[in-house]
């Protein structure tokens, strides 16, 4: 093993957080190393056209995706069960390479609501404190909306999310979502234009009383130059974005947002290629020494550093302080122990609305995030006394895209090959609007993540283990807001209207979301949680660990918004306080 | 392109395809035209029509299975062209074949248990591995009632298939319902994936449906509302000519 001379910071994955927390210490002064396990990869010359544009590459074969073959991870819905590898990605997709999960999202971008902050604390002052399922271990996660939103804001001019703002510090705003918690100001740019199932989601909404506003979108409406002087080109619905790398620079992703200007500054290293293996501690256990991590041509090395900020995948995240013996791993049995505690997902339902040959939808015209959405059963935004949940779902006709090979919608009942099945699919194809419904997801005692005794990846280390299957209180929901969406599917005139509830048992075959959360939760007591509100290891207060395992549960929203605005957050806090006087910024 | 083109460009393709067996390619051609094949549907390819497939994966027997089998699972009819006129056959064996077949982007690390639905395939074999023990079983057990698929009528091909769909016999390790899940799975694939990788030949898939394909911009269109968009499909697999170049070992790895 060779040491390596130390840096002031090393930091453990370039995607999102990685590339803007590098850029925030680098720009300040410090040395930082950042390290990435995958390659190198640009707009150009990697993801251009037309061979992005390859469904059965990306989509089907997951050619963005972490290296299942040498890092899976392994899955049971129950701990009863013995957990079996993930063999080939299809529930979530985390990625790999130079930008993360980031370079295959969709771009929707959203702030969660305040109470969704407090939502413990809220739930219990506002139906009482028997309204949970005892199985229900949400939290408050220590930090306010308010204290977030300037990072929030700060987050999406740096993408420059487009959206119409609902409440413009406290005054409702007509045509955006009036049940968003008050933004500072409006988005950076106007909302994308509007596809056509999502105006008509907007008259059958309108009509019923619900609030619909444009989805914001960071696969921008109009060319924008973003608040690190980079330029970006407006969407041109391309229809190829989840699962894929934008060949246009119109997607806001590290590539088109920072990475630009961090590579250019001459304290940051780059070093790709490198998968770390753990966070090296001192004898004391309570301080990092830096990082071990071996080369792609199989080197070891160990870089020491006086920081060390983990800005890998969610689940990466608890599985390195897992590897590094950071925390105490959490036990489902005595519900002690933190590390792996409190994963939890997001609980997607659909619906689809068929119509007749002369309603022509053309799906394949489409932005990542161009969809058209109620927040009226989201979060706690509808009145929940006797339903028997807590959470709730937007609903939203996000035409995504039209790619066949995975976007064929047939009525229920249609056989699953042969004539009629190809005939359902000719008949269906363009004339089908589908809605998300895309719901919360409570944490639980039985939620889990931790190392699993048998599999290995491909350096010899455990695999992540998951223990996971929707709670009664997520079916309950999912099954309420599918009801309401129905509803306006219905009112859109629709020839058929089919609900899909989520239904357990979580299966891993078949795609949800990669919208993966917790298991190094933030909050105000080390016995729940594992990093402080700064999201700073109660243990080794020289390590911060940055990533949606920061989430207490999942809100009705896509993540990464509010994982923007927690990451300025915690890197203020690094810059402005930890850095001048290294050391835990709470006391525990 | 006017269909004479992309006959050009198939018999092109097929010239510089690896050789193979002679005997293989005669008694697939031989069965596809054979008096008691079913394919009797509107559309369906006459035997000039049939795209010519020099198997490299499947062995003549496998490819007698695989033609007829794909065939069923989409048909020729009055919307055009089924699986085996699009060329999915010629996806299915250049897919197990190549780097897919031997297992690409597939765990394979042992050990080995049956697990619940919920945690996916298990199976110590690659899809190569799978589609070679499941069509040896399908075979001898075809031969043993003293038939061949492909010689079967259309409704006892579809009971078949059934039978191969919801069942959890053993298939030389691979039980019925994987086998079968994996041939339906690589059929769409192959029917509504790019024309570089060997199926969907002239997009006849995409054209029926309305799929533009490769194509990348609507920033006008998307504005009107509800009107067909009719514009020629483009493939990533073509040239300025608009020929299509099949090139089926694209990496599924950036």
């Amino acid at each position: 093993m060779q040491r390596l001379k130390a840096v002031d910071v090393v930091v453990i994955g370039v995607g999102m957080v990685g590339s803007i927390v590098a850029k925030e210490l680098a720009t300040a002064g410090y040395r930082v190393v950042g390290l990435e396990r995958g390659q190198p990869r640009f707009t150009v010359p990697e993801f251009q056209g037309p061979a992005i544009h390859d469904e059965l590459r990306f989509d089907i074969r997951k050619a963005l995706m972490q290296d299942n073959t040498r890092e899976p991870m392994t899955f049971r819905n129950h701990a009863s069960e013995t957990a079996l590898p993930i063999r080939r990605w299809e529930s979530f997709l985390p990625g790999t390479g130079l930008g993360g999960s980031m370079v295959h999202w969709n771009g929707q971008t959203y702030r969660f609501q305040a109470n969704d902050f407090e939502l413990a604390t809220w739930t219990r002052a506002r139906y009482g404190r028997n309204f949970l399922d005892p199985e229900v271990t949400i939290q408050d996660w220590g930090v306010t909306y308010d204290e977030l939103e300037p990072h929030y804001d700060r987050f999406e001019y740096l993408l420059g999310t487009s959206g119409k703002a609902g409440n413009l510090r406290g005054k409702i705003q007509p045509g955006g979502d009036p049940h968003e918690s008050p933004r500072s100001r409006e988005y950076p740019t106007p909302p994308q234009k509007e596809h056509f199932s999502g105006a008509m989601f907007r008259k059958a909404a309108t009509n019923l009383g619900y609030h619909a506003f444009p989805q914001p979108s960071s696969n921008l409406s109009q060319p924008y130059t973003n608040t690190e002087g980079i330029k970006l080109n407006a969407c041109v619905f391309c229809g190829f974005c989840e699962r894929y790398a934008c060949e246009h620079f119109a997607k806001s992703v590290p590539q088109t947002i920072i990475l630009p200007v961090l590579l250019a500054n001459a304290n940051f290293e780059l070093r790709t290629g490198c998968q770390v293996q753990r966070i090296n501690l001192d004898s004391t256990k309570k301080q990092a020494t830096g990082v071990t991590y071996i080369d792609a041509a199989g080197n070891e090395f160990e870089q020491p550093a006086a920081l060390v900020i983990t800005a890998t995948f969610a689940l990466n995240n608890v599985r390195m302080l897992l590897l590094s013996g950071i925390g105490k791993p959490y036990e489902p049995g005595t519900g002690k122990g933190v590390v792996g505690r409190n994963y939890a997902y997001q609980t997607m339902s659909s619906v689809a609305s068929f119509f007749d040959d002369d309603v022509i939808v053309n799906p394949f015209m489409a932005s990542g995030a161009s969809g058209t959405l109620i927040n009226d059963f989201a979060g706690d935004n509808f009145d929940h006394s006797g339903l028997g949940f807590v959470g709730g779902s937007f609903i939203g006709a996000v035409n995504t895209n039209g790619r066949p090979i995975q976007y064929h919608p047939v009525p229920p009942g249609t056989p699953a090959w042969g004539k009629d099945w190809k005939r359902a699919v000719m008949k269906h194809y363009n004339h089908t609007v589908m809605f998300s419904v895309h719901g919360s997801s409570v944490s639980t005692r039985r939620n889990y993540l931790d190392l699993d005794p048998t599999y290995r990846d491909a350096w010899g280390q455990p695999l992540l283990r998951m223990t996971f299957d929707f709670p009664q209180n997520d079916l309950k929901m999912a099954d309420f807001v599918t009801g309401k969406a129905v509803e306006i599917g219905k009112a859109m005139g629709a020839k058929q209207v089919v609900g899909a509830p989520r239904k357990a048992p979580y299966t891993t075959t078949q795609y949800q979301t990669t919208h993966n959360t917790g298991g190094a939760v933030m909050g105000g007591d080390p016995q729940t949680s594992v990093v402080n509100r700064y999201l700073q290891s109660w243990d080794v207060p020289n390590v911060f660990v940055i990533g949606a395992s920061a989430y207490p549960q999942n809100a009705s929203w896509n993540p990464t918004g509010t994982l923007g605005a927690l990451t300025y957050w915690s890197i203020d806090a690094i810059k402005n306080r930890y850095m001048r006087n290294p050391g835990r910024l709470v006391s525990a | 392109m006017n269909t004479k083109m992309t006959r050009r460009w198939f018999v092109g393709s097929v010239g510089a395809a690896t050789v193979a067996p002679a005997s293989a390619l005669v008694a697939t051609h031989a069965a596809g035209m054979g008096s008691t094949a079913p394919s009797a549907a509107p559309g369906a390819p006459s035997a000039a029509e049939r795209p010519k497939v020099v198997y490299q994966f499947f062995s003549a027997a496998e490819a007698q299975f695989i033609e007829a089998a794909c065939e069923r699972l989409i048909p020729a009819d009055e919307s055009g062209a089924g699986a085996l006129a699009a060329g999915v056959p010629r996806y299915l064996d250049r897919q197990l074949g190549g780097a897919w077949g031997a297992g690409e982007r597939l765990y394979r690390s042992g050990p080995w248990m049956a697990g619940s639905p919920s945690q996916g395939y298990q199976l110590p074999f690659t899809p190569a591995e799978v589609f070679h023990n499941a069509l040896r079983a399908i075979t001898q057990d075809l031969s043993a009632r003293g038939t061949r698929f492909d010689a079967m009528a259309a409704d006892a091909q579809d009971a078949y298939l059934k039978s191969l769909e919801g069942g959890v016999t053993d298939l030389n390790g691979v039980t019925s319902g994987v086998f079968f899940s994996m041939l339906l799975g690589m059929t769409v694939e192959g029917f509504f994936s790019d024309p570089v990788y060997g199926g969907n030949r002239d997009m006849v898939a995409w054209r029926m449906i309305g799929f533009p394909g490769a194509y990348a911009d609507y920033y006008e269109a998307i504005d009107r509302h509800g009107e067909k968009y009719d514009r020629e499909p483009m493939s990533l697999g073509e040239d300025r000519h608009r020929h299509i170049h099949p090139d089926p070992n694209i990496p599924a790895k950036l």
